[in-house]
């Protein structure tokens, strides 16, 4: 697949206030660079993130959304990550019937300590949402005004 | 509408070395609410907190947006500005364009375009905040360690101390931990059991502190200030309160082949047993596993020699309930397995043996009462051979070894060397080594002193292999400096092996639910400046759990962390997080998809009187939130299938602000 190096996806990362801020924020202590395109938005654990805000995204025009949070069996809410894990599971499918590439969105697990996983799941991310292209199919086009 | 004030911080040339200052607080001028916006060097300084306050008052900010560093760093200390300034502190909204902008991003248009967008992000959700005002709870007065350790025992003094009530909860039957194996400890060579038994003896004398040993954390609710922990004393067939420690169960019992784990297995115990000596509680335990009354119901000879009538073979598990205001976690270390390490011959030969080993054969109350003799054929050995790093600083082995320094080895290897060329001027010392790491108060000069007072040969270079020949052991190693393959034929060897946080943490911190790290030692609230604090509030650490540490620093960290819980202790009331869930009540059908969700039990449902349009009245079944017990995942927000559950602060409508600002 052509890359386009011009586009510059969107991306919204949502992170959980415990694991994976503190990730990225360790990722910026050591200076571990990632593209520009994401943007967080904090949350107090992963499981706050309604399906809704991601559709909202997708809508707006966001190009990728990724949803972080702690390892299972780290959750300082003891179980939020497990009823993220089971509602993104059943988002994606539905994702993946309306015909939104099962790249544009990711769950991922990133601990406070791991900065440079952080960096690096999000340059890998971004790469492969550019590799994508626009979002074209979600993206309602009223809200370009 | 609100009224918002937009400061922009510089942090020096950290912000803006990569972001455009003046182009964020400009852009941000013109965004719906703002009424002000501004940029300064240091906003978290006292002159940039006086300008936070000035332009509150000037400009009648009903909200503010701070650019800056991330929130865990200086939120609450905006938050302190705001409330100082009469704003509520729920009005403050971070961008963080520090961690997550400036530092990770080296172009300044695209630092600048991005810190835009954050900042718009706020001010958007800024727009939506609306004042909070947290609960208050009160605090239990009374605290927990876990852990009875040098770091339990030292936290578990000083918060007694200072007059608050502590219990300390010990896995095993007696307090002491590790420290109470060690015979003498670096770099002033005392004694070890001289500096800790008068430690352990005035813990069980302290009249402000229970100790709960041999017993385990079972289960831990609540929150801090007000934790409700289930202790599992387990069944130690001996009446504690009757024992009187004499020992002579411990002679009698005809089980003789016990390994004494105590003594690393090197000798055997009885199934009856007091760990050594000193034990606190100096009561005996009966090992179930190899009792012979508990196994088959016959035996029952340490029943008839008890003059006290402690023994009971009835006694069964309790489990006690107890309310506590602040956790210490000091759960403490272990050796690493040696299982996996086959080049080193561990397991082949008796006379290669860990550090921990060592220490026990040459303490006075070890298995050969202090001689150093192998243990195969209880020979003096003439050439030890000691090799460090054993799993240590292993990144290419990281499925048998750590990738961590394990930071005492170095040191307690020079203190072997050193005390056996003392004892022994007779046997020859290699010490092999990757570098030798001294940094401490007066380390170094102990270092110096074991190679040039007292000849030991320092090696730099790693052991590929050691393997039996005849009765001696052959080490394969490489001379680096020299840059030459060593063979030397050794009676001993001593493996520093590296130490791990010990198994029972990771249930612990799950219990607690306290981070951990990818090698499971406890994280901490902030690296440098909240070093003894767990995130999780309530929840305080000690010693090795949180990393590896050698004696000082762990009796330092465990009065930090003992003075951490007293700041706690001392307080009557705490307030709460007022971020906490919030259902609306005309929404809610009372169909209990929060409830079976919550992890708190915060929910529950209450039924209340409704009046309908046609003025009559109806009982209707709704959501109401403890906000005492809420903490303010958000779960329930999601679950609830009519929308009608919410955070405050991170309300729906607050997220999907930022969303659109984002993706504008």
């Amino acid at each position: 697949m052509q890359i386009n190096n011009e586009f510059k996806p969107k991306i919204v990362a949502f992170c959980c206030n415990w694991c994976s801020y503190a990730g990225a924020d360790l990722a910026g202590n050591n200076r571990l660079a990632y593209p520009e395109n994401v943007k967080i938005i904090k949350v107090p654990c992963s499981c706050r993130v309604n399906p809704i805000f991601i559709l909202r995204a997708f809508q707006r025009g966001a190009d990728g959304v990724i949803i972080c949070g702690c390892h299972p069996g780290d959750c300082h809410y003891t179980s939020g990550n497990y009823y993220t894990r089971r509602r993104m599971a059943l988002l994606f499918s539905m994702l993946n019937y309306l015909g939104i590439e099962k790249e544009r969105i990711r769950l991922e697990w990133v601990s406070a300590a791991e900065g440079a996983k952080f960096a690096a799941t999000m340059n890998d991310f971004t790469s492969a949402v550019a590799a994508l292209g626009e979002n074209k199919r979600l993206e309602d086009l009223r809200c370009k005004k | 509408m609100q009224r918002i004030g937009v400061f922009v911080c510089w942090c020096g040339s950290n912000i803006a070395g990569t972001v455009d200052v003046q182009a964020v607080s400009d852009a941000l001028k013109n965004e719906p609410g703002v009424v002000f916006s501004t940029n300064y060097q240091y906003m978290c300084s006292q002159a940039g907190q006086d300008i936070i306050k000035q332009a509150i008052a000037e400009h009648k900010l009903t909200g503010i947006v701070v650019c800056s560093c991330s929130p865990r760093m200086h939120e609450a200390t905006f938050r302190k500005t705001a409330a100082a300034a009469g704003l509520n502190p729920y009005m403050v909204e971070i961008a963080n364009i520090r961690e997550q902008c400036s530092w990770v991003h080296k172009d300044m248009a695209t630092g600048t375009e991005k810190a835009i967008i954050l900042g718009k992000a706020a001010v958007a959700k800024v727009n939506l905040n609306a004042p909070l005002t947290p609960g208050e709870s009160p605090v239990t007065k009374r605290a927990l360690v876990i852990g009875g350790g040098i770091a339990g025992i030292q936290t578990a003094l000083d918060i007694a101390e200072a007059g608050f009530p502590v219990d300390i909860v010990e896995k095993k039957p007696t307090i002491g931990g590790k420290m109470a194996q060690l015979d003498k400890t670096f770099p002033t060579l005392d004694c070890a059991a001289c500096i800790l038994t008068p430690k352990m003896v005035d813990v069980a004398q302290n009249e402000n502190i229970r100790i709960f040993s041999y017993s385990e954390i079972e289960e831990v609710g609540g929150f801090v200030g007000n934790f409700k922990v289930k202790i599992r004393k387990k069944a130690r067939y001996v009446k504690e309160d009757i024992c009187t420690g004499c020992g002579i169960c411990t002679e009698k019992c005809p089980q003789k082949k016990v390994p004494n784990e105590f003594n690393m297995g090197m000798d055997n115990r009885r199934a009856v047993y007091i760990p050594f000596a000193q034990a606190v509680p100096k009561v005996a335990t009966i090992d179930p596993n190899y009792c012979t009354m508990l196994k088959t119901g016959k035996c029952g000879i340490c029943s008839k020699v008890c003059t006290a009538g402690a023994i009971d073979y009835t006694q069964k598990d309790e489990i006690i309930e107890e309310n506590y205001g602040a956790i210490v976690a000091a759960t403490g270390f272990n050796p690493i397995s040696m299982d996996k390490f086959d080049e080193y011959a561990y397991n082949q030969s008796k006379d290669v043996i860990t550090s921990l080993e060592f220490e026990r054969l040459t303490n006075a109350a070890g298995p050969t009462a202090g001689k150093l003799l192998r243990p195969s054929d209880g020979k003096h050995p003439h050439t030890i051979v000691f090799v460090q790093c054993v799993g240590s600083r292993c990144a290419a082995c990281a499925e048998k070894g750590k990738e961590y320094c394990s930071k005492i080895c170095c040191m307690y290897t020079a203190k072997h060397a050193m005390l056996t060329r003392d004892k022994y001027p007779d046997t020859e010392v290699y010490v092999f080594y990757i570098d030798v790491r001294t940094p401490g108060k007066a380390f170094d000069e102990f270092y110096r002193r074991a190679v040039e007072e007292y000849g030991v040969h320092y090696i730099k270079g790693m052991v590929g292999k050691v393997f039996p020949e005849g009765d001696k052991l052959m080490v394969r190693a490489s001379d680096l400096l020299a840059n030459k393959q060593l063979n030397i034929q050794a009676d001993l060897v001593v493996l520093a092996a590296a130490i791990e946080p010990d198994k029972s943490a990771r249930s612990i911190a799950t219990m607690l639910t306290a981070s951990m790290d990818t090698n499971d030692f406890f994280t901490e609230a902030h690296p440098k400046l909240r070093p003894v604090e767990s995130p999780t509030a309530g929840v305080f650490l000690s010693g090795t759990c949180q990393g590896p540490k050698d004696i000082p620093e762990t009796v330092s960290q465990a009065s930090a962390a003992a003075a951490k819980v007293i700041g706690l202790l001392a307080k009557d009331k705490l307030t709460g997080n007022p971020c906490v869930a919030q259902p609306n009540e005309l929404m809610c059908n009372g169909c209990s998809s929060c409830e079976r969700v919550c992890p708190y039990g915060a929910i529950t449902y209450i039924d209340k009187e409704f009046r309908m349009p046609d003025r009559t009245t109806a009982i209707r079944r709704i959501a109401t939130v403890n906000e005492a017990v809420c903490q303010g995942c958000g779960a329930c927000t999601v679950a609830c299938p009519s929308g009608a559950m919410d955070l405050k602060g991170f309300a729906s409508a607050q997220i999907i602000a930022e969303v659109d600002a984002i993706c504008k």
